[in-house]
């Protein structure tokens, strides 16, 4: 690669929320969020509206969207996976298995050494085991999702939930209300479902250490604990967990080719 | 719009209105998907001429044929000896149906998690919607899995069917057996066709398929070259064909799609750049017009070089030793190439491992997608052991489960991608 300034952007368009990381020289100058709404071109287009023409790399489910909807700008695509891997051996070269649960889907891939991908595996057919599930629980408890987490971890003891369904589960908190038990004990329980069930896919894939634990619910308080509780340590959280799938798109622009 | 096949259609029972609409759904996914393939052979104008008339002019010629009192044999699997039948006289077609249709009318009859391809059979019946199962004389099931081991039982209220009894593994008594069934089918087909079936007949009904597969083996070998010259869907389009084409005038025409193949070959012509990835297909059937996930995989940066499956290669690699002089050693023959077939019903299947192996090793493979219908056992169970097997050769493999609903394509499409980036 030359050693000309290079300045690249990376989109991760996600099913709750569009992340944008602008790279000049391997360097993060630039990185916002924006939610997905029901319009995600729309928001793209704001979120863009004051980037020069430059060369963009998008990912995420939106991705093609994007692609045929902004034909103005010089973009590619690759899938999430190709990016959070690219994105989670940046920031942490040893990391080796990258769970990613995101708003609808949960993701875990093994890498190399040399951070390639060597399998993956996605669940993105139901909302059970991701942010969505985690979201409705709150609603459900009506706890504000961010402190969702922190709630949980009040809890005085652990309650098994036995349905991974979203509806299914919503009852069988609801039961459990009514019987009196502490609201705190039963987002603990729910908490616990979802790190059940993420571990079942991730052993599935890879239980190679380091983990990196990425995608937005790696801001749950919760989730964090009942991982490092449950994995090899360290379990690695990037201070923007959420940020690694377009800093992954925008790192893979700048292996291409100028032009 | 009336076509000159109303008529014969309306004496089949077919539903004409709905049958209407599905040749136009078919027609159109036909055309997105098929012919706006570049660099496409000369030799593929057989193969759309055959699909556009799939519901026409075949089904004319499978009329014309009764009407010289030769009968008809529907089968469901690659199992079934179509020798005999030919043998006999009688025509072969295959059954198999790749289309979601009449599922709300299968779903009545049968529980909800079966397989599509099942539902698909039973709901075309069902809707009135094939010609081939309207036309057919017999149709013949088989003891493979368990669901269409139950469906056929109910199947046999709409539709006149014969089972025969596969094994479930491949010891001398089951070989036995598996003769024994032969024979008993030879003679039911004997019996229905009111044909005998001489050593002369059998030796000359043995060449026709024997021809046929060495045909497309001769395809397979061709299309293997790099750069590759023919794209993956449309040699899962010829074998699907020559599941219901008439097979002497099919194999011809094959020939002649390879001559201009080895042309091709020869001055180092492809469809695709030399360093596009190249996948194999592995598991379970598709049938017309499931073209959903090599279609998205091509259209994902990557070129299918392989269908290891019953519309592939596990119906072509094997061929009948010609050698025997009585009906008895050609029934022998018959029995020993029958029982090579790896199919997941039985156990242990140690060689479709040897067999998915070598063929993602001898066609240089960057990685094997292995296909499972949704609710099939046999072949999702079998898909941990393919994956371990391809690990240990060093081949990645990437399971993808589905049916024949349109629903899940984009989270396809996105496994798929990531999976092309990583066997880049
Ligand atoms: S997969 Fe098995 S049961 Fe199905 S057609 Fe092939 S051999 Fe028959
Ligand atoms: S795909 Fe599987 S479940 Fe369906 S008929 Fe074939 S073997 Fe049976």
């Amino acid at each position: 690669m030359s050693e000309v300034k290079k300045t690249v952007a990376g989109i991760d368009i996600g099913s709750r929320s569009i992340e944008l990381v602008v790279l000049e020289n391997g360097k993060v100058v630039d990185s916002r969020r924006v939610p997905t709404t029901f319009d995600p071109l729309a928001q793209c287009r704001l979120l863009l509206a004051d980037l020069p023409d430059l060369p963009m790399v998008a990912t995420g489910y939106g991705r093609k969207l994007l692609v045929d909807g902004l034909p103005e700008r010089r973009m590619t695509a690759i899938t999430e996976i190709q990016a959070y891997a690219l994105g989670s051996h940046h920031l942490y070269p040893e990391a080796r298995t990258v769970l990613d649960i995101g708003g609808q889907d949960t993701k875990v891939i093994a890498l190399s050494p040399a951070g390639k991908v060597l399998k993956f595996e996605m669940n993105d057919r139901c909302a059970a085991g991701t942010g969505k599930f985690l979201e409705f629980m709150a609603t459900a408890l009506q706890v504000p999702l961010p402190e969702f987490g922190d709630f949980a971890l009040r809890a005085d003891k652990r309650l098994q939930i036995n349905s991974m369904c979203t509806v299914f589960a919503e009852s069988e908190a609801t039961s459990l209300m009514a019987r009196g038990e502490k609201a705190a004990n039963i987002a603990l329980g729910l908490h616990l479902a979802i790190v059940q069930r993420t571990l079942a896919m991730l052993r599935r894939v890879s239980d190679t250490p380091p983990f990196l634990f990425a995608g937005g619910v790696a801001h749950n308080a919760c989730m964090r604990v009942l991982l490092a509780e449950a994995l090899a340590p360290p379990l690695i959280i990037p201070e923007e967990p959420d940020m690694v799938g377009a800093l992954g798109a925008a790192l893979y622009g700048r292996q291409q080719p100028a032009g | 719009m009336p076509t000159p096949y109303d008529e014969m259609w309306e004496k089949l029972n077919l539903d004409l209105q709905a049958h209407e609409g599905l040749l136009a759904v078919l027609g159109k996914f036909y055309g997105d998907i098929y012919l706006t393939q570049d660099k496409r052979l000369k030799g593929m104008e057989y193969l759309d001429f055959v699909l556009s008339e799939v519901h026409g002019l075949r089904i004319k010629e499978l009329q014309e044929a009764k009407a010289q009192s030769r009968k008809i044999i529907g089968t469901f699997c690659v199992f079934v000896p179509e020798e005999i039948i030919l043998a006999a006289n009688g025509v072969c077609v295959g059954l198999c149906a790749g289309a979601e249709i009449g599922k709300e009318a299968a779903e009545k009859i049968l529980p909800r998690n079966t397989c599509a391809l099942i539902k698909s059979f039973v709901g075309f019946k069902l809707a009135r919607l094939c010609p081939f199962i309207e036309s057919c004389d017999l149709v013949v099931g088989e003891t493979t899995c368990d669901g269409k081991k139950k469906a056929y039982e109910i199947f046999a209220d709409y539709a006149p069917v014969y089972v025969m009894e596969i094994p479930q593994m491949k010891n001398a008594c089951d070989r036995d057996l598996w003769k024994a069934e032969i024979r008993r089918f030879k003679d039911k087909i004997e019996e229905i066709t009111g044909n005998t079936i001489t050593a002369e007949k059998l030796a000359a009904a043995t060449t026709i398929v024997n021809d046929r597969r060495r045909a497309l083996q001769r395809l397979n070998r061709l299309r293997a070259a790099s750069p590759v010259p023919i794209s993956g869907r449309d040699v899962l389009l010829i074998n699907q064909v020559s599941f219901y084409d008439d097979p002497i005038r099919f194999t011809q025409q094959i020939n002649k799609l390879c001559d201009e193949l080895e042309e091709r070959v020869k001055a180092h012509q492809g469809i695709v750049p030399e360093n596009t990835p190249r996948l194999m297909l592995s598991g379970c059937p598709m049938a017309v017009p499931n073209w959903k996930l090599p279609y998205l995989i091509e259209s994902s940066g990557a070129v299918i070089v392989g269908e290891e499956s019953c519309i592939g290669t596990r119906n072509t690699r094997d061929l009948v030793e010609e050698k025997g002089q009585t009906v008895e050693e050609m029934l022998d023959a018959l029995a020993d190439r029958y029982m090579r077939i790896d199919c997941a019903c039985f156990t242990p299947n140690t060689e479709r491992l040897d067999n998915i192996t070598a063929m993602a090793k001898d066609l240089k493979v960057n990685g094997v997608i292995h296909y499972g219908l949704s609710f099939c056992t046999p072949y999702a169970t079998e898909a941990f052991k393919v994956e371990k097997a391809l690990q240990a050769a060093g081949i990645p493999m990437l399971a993808i489960e589905t049916d024949y609903s349109m629903e899940d394509v984009e989270q396809l499409k996105t496994r798929v991608e990531a999976f092309v980036e990583m066997v880049r």
